[in-house]
């Protein structure tokens, strides 16, 4: 007898190809905005409560991300980076992916409403629904725009997080909407440049396979200039500390510095695409460091000022 | 279906059940903790 090493479709799913379901590396990001979210907002929350609205965030953003790991599952197999997911390796049924999808997102929002607040409770199911079907469904194969729009997905958390503890939306909580939402193209975009190729293959219009290298490096750069002011828009409205501000000039700037290389390089330098794999890799972070300062700032004020 | 394959199905689905469980206790904790603070509250 022979032994092969072609896959067995039948191989039962284990609960890691569930956690796999709800993409953990994203989960992590969000739950970091939204948690600096809930630690930077005025006012208290009961730590149980504080927690229980990060894990329906996060378990919102897994719904979700099993979601579109349902829809997606054609998209998946043609793609090498997604390829190893539990549905393009038919470790899972599809159906179960949809069902363990719907199961997170409404278990997450109906906990939300009855733990925490009903206000947070529908954000959290309009950025589901956002994620799942107006960026997954209907943008991403239609239009190189799609991750501006769809970045409005990932802007939700800290928002989410600032109205679990406040109640209302302010100006606050939607300038950190902003930041994520202008954060979200050149980060994306960034790692577009690299594995282009692999997009094309698979028929996702995504910037640089539609509108060509050169305009995804301009339009990294428009959005990494546009970060930097919107970065420091809540120290200019009197939201924030010097800490936070200063942060975020420091942050944004480097930001807008190591966006110049990619913006104004020219297709085919040999360096297998150094300055954009730094952009990209630092944007990441990027974002947890000016979370991080905007919960130290919060902290900072109130200890001196309290 | 082969005895390993067998075997292979039941660690799966014993995995799959302990995390389960061990994410339904959990939740258990969690609306007991809930329901003593909003009862505090």
């Amino acid at each position: 007898m022979t032994v092969t090493t072609v896959h067995n479709p039948a191989l039962p799913s284990e609960w890691r190809d569930y956690l796999a379901l709800t993409k953990p590396r994203v989960m992590s990001l969000v739950v970091f905005t939204g948690l600096a979210g809930l630690l930077a907002a005025p006012g208290h929350i009961h730590p149980v409560l504080g927690f229980t609205a990060v894990l329906c965030i996060a378990m919102g953003a897994g719904g979700a991300g099993a979601l579109n790991q349902w829809w997606e599952a054609d998209i998946d197999a043609q793609m090498k980076r997604t390829l190893r997911r539990p549905l393009p390796q038919g470790r899972l049924r599809r159906g179960d992916a949809r069902d363990f999808g719907v199961a997170l997102s409404a278990g997450s929002v109906g906990i939300m409403g009855v733990a925490v607040g009903w206000l947070a409770a529908a954000i959290l199911a309009a950025s589901i629904l956002y994620y799942a079907v107006l960026y997954t469904v209907w943008l991403k194969p239609r239009t190189p725009q799609n991750i501006v729009i769809g970045g409005g997905a990932g802007a939700f958390p800290p928002l989410i997080g600032w109205v679990a503890v406040t109640g209302e939306i302010t100006a606050m909580p939607l300038l950190l909407f902003a930041i994520v939402f202008m954060w979200t193209p050149p980060h994306f975009w960034a790692l577009a440049l690299f594995v282009k190729s692999d997009y094309a293959k698979a028929g996702i219009p995504m910037m640089p396979v539609v509108a060509g290298d050169g305009a995804t490096r301009r339009q990294i750069l428009i959005y990494s200039v546009l970060l930097l002011p919107i970065s420091l828009a809540p120290w200019w409205i009197g939201g924030t500390g010097a800490i936070y501000g200063l942060a975020a000039l420091a942050l944004s700037g480097l930001f807008l510095l190591l966006s110049l290389p990619v913006a104004f390089r020219r297709a085919g330098g040999g360096e297998a695409m150094a300055p954009e794999k730094r952009l990209f890799a630092y944007s990441v972070i990027y974002l947890f460091a000016l979370f991080t300062a905007l919960v130290a700032d919060h902290y900072f004020v109130a200890g001196v000022f309290a | 279906m082969t005895p390993e394959e067998l075997a292979q199905l039941k660690k799966a689905r014993r995995g799959r059940n302990i995390a389960l469980g061990l994410i339904l206790l959990g939740f258990v904790v969690l609306f007991y903790a809930i329901t003593i603070v909003k009862m505090v509250d």
